[in-house]
């Protein structure tokens, strides 16, 4: 089964998205939209392991991680806002990558691959290397879940009552690395970013607590990721971007005045 | 004059916590400095003061979400704190509950988060989204949350922000009775200059440093408040007020009354204890508490106690007044 291509994509696609899913809501709440942006436009890690001859995945995780630790710590000193920030490092990051390349004349490197990667190339190592990483990254996140999540909604009163939101908050940016350091080579980053940001936003109208929009974004990327797979067969369309089409499908409908009214009721009468 | 649950005086060794000659700088700046005071087991210890004087800065550094730059700050070993922030806005993309929200920093028995909205008058609302509540709706959530946990130390940063008159004297009646069924301590923040509770064991007033501490009972109680304003005000509200002899200017300096300029305000300074400081903090105004449109300002009348002394500390280093020093019968 796993020889057909299609399977390897469909099984590569949900192991991330069911990943994705939670990390995508802290985002949400924590309004860094720009964040997947930031960490994906570790361009500058390609560049370092092709210069240094190190491990592709290995390198982007260092970036990644180095830019979270850096903007935790310009974050503390409480300059500018996370966004201005996320923006400043995202570019920043992706243009010192860049020139690195330029510097590099004996590399070509295919920028089109990085930014939407390509799905159906997924080999079994990439799918065990996504499903490996995924559970070790959802079983983070759950043992982080109450620490996180009171820092979201106030950092002082998780710190006065006990928790220990800046560790919690180290530990969720490292493990955003995580997920963009294994993606990022077999998906691209417009899918990891889109994975993270789409299904959340979908989750929020169905959604009584943040455990079930937690859980449902991860089941509504695993849809739109198998919707987008269909689609991109049967319509002969790139599979990466069918599947940011297929998520921003069930955006669209989520939005609709139906799910409205039984949101409402939810909300009262639950 | 002390309520009935609170504890004797001797069980009051080792107060919850407390702040010795505690300073916090930011940006090259004193937020405050020479803060000392300490919260017992069953005590309520009021902070007030203007905008900007360090009420709440003072709070964080109690309960450790900011450190001292200068001073001390000692708690009690494994103190369970209940904090009710200042500000909590709730992004509407996250999906929280009251029931939700009750377990946000830990998991309780259901039977405590009952009891806990009840008696905030929230257990109709076990359901709703925080994002749908009122002001006065959610300060009462936040309450709830705070005092489901059974904490040592409750520090409630404004509770009343919100909230319109009649509920402001609901949730003082609240704080009261949280107070006298557990015999936690309490550290409450008020935004408001005149009014503090009664039940409040010691005023603290913030001003960059400490101002000047007292025993509101000892106003409310005397004669002259209570003719004023009869036996069911006096019990809910008392009032403390005083006026300040001195201005923050926006450069960190420092104006007094006789229209001087110093650099700081620190008690070390000395400057202003010179200066009708100790005059103006010799006496306590008793305010009647304006009723009818909730005012504080206007319509109320002024009964000063001139009865009542505060041990007005002139440095924060020897400042050892605690509650006992400083209640007045």
């Amino acid at each position: 089964m796993l020889d057909d291509f299609f399977v390897r994509a469909i099984l590569a696609g949900v192991g991330l998205a069911l990943t994705t899913g939670p990390l995508g809501c802290f985002i949400i709440w924590r309004r860094m939209a720009y964040f997947g942006d930031t960490i994906a436009s570790a361009l500058l890690g390609v560049a370092l392991s092709l210069l240094f001859e190190l491990n592709l995945t290995l390198a982007v995780f260092v970036v990644a991680a180095v830019v979270s630790i850096l903007l935790l710590f310009l974050q503390k000193r409480q300059a500018l806002s996370a966004d201005a920030l996320l923006g400043i490092l995202s570019h920043a990051t992706l243009a010192i990558g860049l020139v690195m390349v330029a510097f590099m004349t004996w590399v070509r490197i295919d920028l089109i691959a990085f930014l939407f990667g390509d799905i159906l190339a997924v080999s079994t190592t990439d799918i065990a290397l996504i499903w490996g990483g995924g559970i070790f990254v959802l079983a983070a996140i759950a043992w982080l879940w109450r620490p996180l999540l009171a820092a979201t909604v106030n950092p002082e009163l998780a710190e006065a009552e006990g928790l220990q939101p800046e560790r919690a908050r180290l530990f969720f940016m490292l493990l955003m690395a995580v997920v963009i350091a294994i993606a990022m080579k077999i998906v691209g980053i417009m899918l990891i970013t889109s994975l993270l940001i789409i299904p959340a936003a979908t989750a929020r109208r169905f959604s009584s607590t943040p455990e079930l929009m937690a859980v449902l974004a991860s089941l509504i990327g695993a849809v739109a990721v198998v919707g987008g797979l269909f689609g991109s067969l049967t319509y002969d369309t790139p599979s990466g971007p069918s599947i940011v089409v297929a998520a921003l499908i069930l955006f669209i409908l989520s939005l609709l005045p139906a799910w409205r009214g039984r949101r409402d009721l939810q909300g009262q009468g639950s | 004059m002390l309520s009935p649950a609170n504890t004797p005086a001797g069980m009051k060794a080792e107060p919850l916590v407390s702040l010795e000659n505690v300073g916090i700088r930011r940006g090259g700046r004193w937020l405050v400095r020479g803060v000392d005071f300490s919260v017992s087991r069953g005590e309520i210890v009021t902070l007030i003061g203007p905008n900007g004087s360090g009420k709440s800065t003072s709070a964080k550094a109690a309960i450790g979400v900011l450190k001292p730059d200068e001073g001390r700050v000692t708690r009690i070993a494994s103190l369970k704190v209940g904090y009710v922030p200042q500000k909590l806005a709730v992004d509407w993309t996250l999906p929280l509950s009251v029931r939700r929200l009750m377990t946000l920093t830990g998991p309780l028995p259901e039977a405590d988060i009952t009891a806990a909205l009840e008696a905030s008058g929230m257990a109709h609302m076990l359901d709703a989204q925080v994002q749908h509540l009122s002001g006065g709706e959610f300060q009462r959530a936040l309450m709830a949350r705070a005092i489901a946990r059974k904490p040592d130390l409750l520090v409630l940063d404004e509770p009343v922000q919100g909230v319109d008159f009649a509920g402001e004297i609901a949730l003082y009646e609240l704080i009261k009775s949280i107070r006298n069924t557990t015999g936690c301590g309490i550290l409450l923040i008020s935004h408001d200059l005149h009014v503090v509770m009664a039940e409040t064991d010691t005023v603290i007033c913030l001003n960059g440093h400490v101002c000047c501490r007292g025993t509101p009972q000892a106003v409310s109680q005397s004669p002259e408040y209570v003719r004023l304003f009869g036996s069911r005000a006096a019990p809910t509200l008392a009032v403390y007020s005083h006026h300040h002899d001195h201005t923050h200017l926006p450069d960190g300096r420092v104006l007094h009354e006789d229209g001087s300029v110093t650099d700081h305000c620190h008690p070390e300074d000395g400057h202003h204890h010179d200066h009708g400081h100790a005059h103006s903090h010799a006496h306590a105004e008793a305010h009647a508490h304006a009723q009818a449109d909730g005012d504080h300002h206007h319509g109320h009348a002024h009964a000063e106690a001139h009865a009542h002394t505060h041990t007005h500390s002139q440095s924060g280093a020897q400042s050892t007044a605690s509650s006992g020093e400083d209640r007045h019968a």
